[in-house]
């Protein structure tokens, strides 16, 4: 156990946070959701507890089924937190959902990430569990 | 032009020298260093001011705290704070505050040791899990400051078929001014730069990557410095020592991330209009531009968001070394103290901007050019690739 401790962990969010904690909630059950509003039909993401259209509070959660498309990304070489440090190279990207929602993640499951990623590239949610939660990381369909 | 409003100026400005002051002094001492300085440069003294702005670098509460470390009593307190564009935002309010004449003379200060510290800005720089919702659902991914702009990088490639040896031009052309000012010069001598030179093309895309698609020669530096910016009515302005450099029109705005968004489009593309409009100019009558250089594709989105050429094209814009200061006819020269990329970055570098955008409107860069008339000052405060503001300041001489 003592050794364990010595191992660099990913940063992980607060899962109390009010406006995403649903969301978070949502990972445990392996569900990756998020809201739209009932009023005006606008997808809200990252969670919030308003709709960024009309501020109206009548969202509803909803579950995305996990698939979409590489919007952008980078390849990170270079780290100082020591999990990431210890991760080099891997890919940060921008994640646009089939259902809307634009969301940031890392990608997984490529043996060379210099090369294996590209825009446009078709991806599906890959949980990473934890304690308390689960983290979606995405990788190649 | 003769409709312009020339109702603030800028009279005074000071750039701190050091880029390493080795833990010996602190950014409050920048800030005041540089507060005299700028006063001395217009003509002006402490007891003149009546108007601070502070981006926080005072401390909480740095209206207040400034006040009293400076030892006035202001009649305006902005403490605008939106990262490195938060010095175009102060000189905007200012001209409005003096404007409606609730003040005659502004004082904007800056320091920061973040060298000595070892704050990771340029090549370094990572967000983590904080309370805020938004960076909850982006603190486990590692992205790093290099990464987020990366990130609009890949995109703008994608889209337009920009290429990395388009994106060193600018890094190139920064480095060129740099070269020829014996501050930065003596700044990079003191980071330890190797090979303190004129670079090429070919030494930008044959540096490391930090993340793909950025070289390290690319980013920004990371250093202390700091500096001060004194702006003035033109009645006070009339009585200063130098040429007031007027602030002819300004605009704000924020950018973030948006389902279904387009991230090579920034914030500048709101504020920029707006300044040009108040300012009754047009880009291409623009002989200066200084634009916020934390990364090489900050400044190519930013010079298409600000209409010098169109959205996707400025890869094509800024090829031969157009945005040179010896290169008149081609357009504005940029970034002509070295910018960012070679001259200093302390983490908010929106003073600098006006403060070179100043020096050229009196005839004073050592990267002159001449006959310069109007400038534009475009800062970019927080993240290009997800939330960031804009501020833009259209400045000319008389």
């Amino acid at each position: 156990m003592a050794d364990e401790k010595k191992i660099p962990r990913r940063p992980l969010p607060n899962v109390k946070e009010p406006d995403t904690a649903p969301f978070w909630a949502g990972t445990r059950e392996g569900e990756l959701r998020y809201q739209r509003c009932d009023d005006c039909e606008t997808i809200v993401f990252y969670p919030r507890h308003h709709c960024t259209n009309c501020l109206g509070r009548n969202l509803s959660w909803h579950v995305s089924k996990g698939e979409g498309t590489v919007y952008t990304y980078s390849v990170i070489r270079q780290a100082y937190h020591p999990f990431f440090r210890s991760k080099v190279p891997f890919a940060v990207a921008w994640i646009d959902l089939d259902e809307g929602p634009r969301v940031l993640s890392n990608l997984t499951g490529i043996e060379d990430p210099s090369n294996g990623v590209s825009i446009g590239q078709r991806v599906t949610v890959d949980w990473e569990e934890h304690e308390e939660l689960s983290i979606p990381l995405f990788r190649p369909l | 032009m003769a409709t312009q409003a020339r109702a603030a100026a800028i009279v005074g400005i000071h750039e701190y020298p050091s880029r390493d002051v080795e833990g010996a002094v602190t950014p409050l001492h920048i800030k005041t260093e540089s507060a005299l300085r700028a006063l001395e440069d217009a003509g002006l003294t402490i007891a003149d001011v009546d108007g601070i702005y502070d981006a926080g670098d005072g401390g909480m509460m740095s209206g207040l705290a400034i006040s009293e470390y400076f030892g006035i009593k202001p009649n305006v307190i902005d403490t605008t704070m939106v990262g490195g564009s938060s010095y175009e935002y102060h000189a905007a309010h200012a001209a409005r505050d003096i404007a409606a004449g609730k003040c005659r003379v502004a004082l904007l200060t800056y320091g920061s040791t973040a060298h000595s510290n070892a704050f990771a800005i340029g090549v370094g720089g990572r967000g983590g899990p904080a309370a805020a919702p938004w960076d909850n659902m982006d603190g486990f991914t590692g992205m790093t400051l290099v990464s987020n702009y990366a990130m609009v990088a890949h995109r703008h490639m994608y889209e337009y078929g920009t290429t990395s040896e388009q994106l060193a031009e600018i890094s190139v052309a920064t480095r060129y001014h740099a070269m020829r000012n014996p501050e930065a010069v003596a700044g990079m001598t003191a980071l330890e730069f190797m090979d303190i030179r004129e670079t090429t093309i070919e030494d930008v895309v044959n540096s490391r990557i930090i993340a793909d698609p950025l070289h390290l020669l690319e980013c920004c530096m990371i250093s202390d410095g700091g500096g001060a910016v004194v702006i003035a009515s033109a009645e006070v302005a009339r009585d200063c020592k130098k040429a007031p450099v007027w602030l002819l029109g300004s605009g704000e705005a924020t950018g973030y991330p948006e389902n279904g968004g387009d991230i090579t489009t920034s914030a500048a593309a709101q504020s920029g209009p707006s300044a040009f409009g108040e300012a009754g100019v047009t880009p291409s009558e623009i002989d200066i531009a200084m634009i916020y250089d934390s990364f090489s594709i900050t400044v190519l989105a930013l010079l298409e968001d600000l209409g010098f050429c169109k959205k996707g094209e400025g890869g094509a814009w800024v090829e031969g070394g157009r945005l040179r200061f010896d290169r008149p006819n081609d357009g504005p020269a940029l970034n002509t103290d070295g910018g960012g990329l070679s001259s200093n970055h302390p983490g908010m570098r929106g003073i600098f901007l006006l403060i070179e955008a100043a020096r050229q409107l009196r005839g004073e860069s050592t990267s002159q050019v001449d006959g310069a008339k109007l400038a534009v000052a475009h800062g970019n405060g927080g993240m290009l690739g997800s939330r960031h503001c804009a501020g833009t300041v259209i400045l000319g001489k008389d």
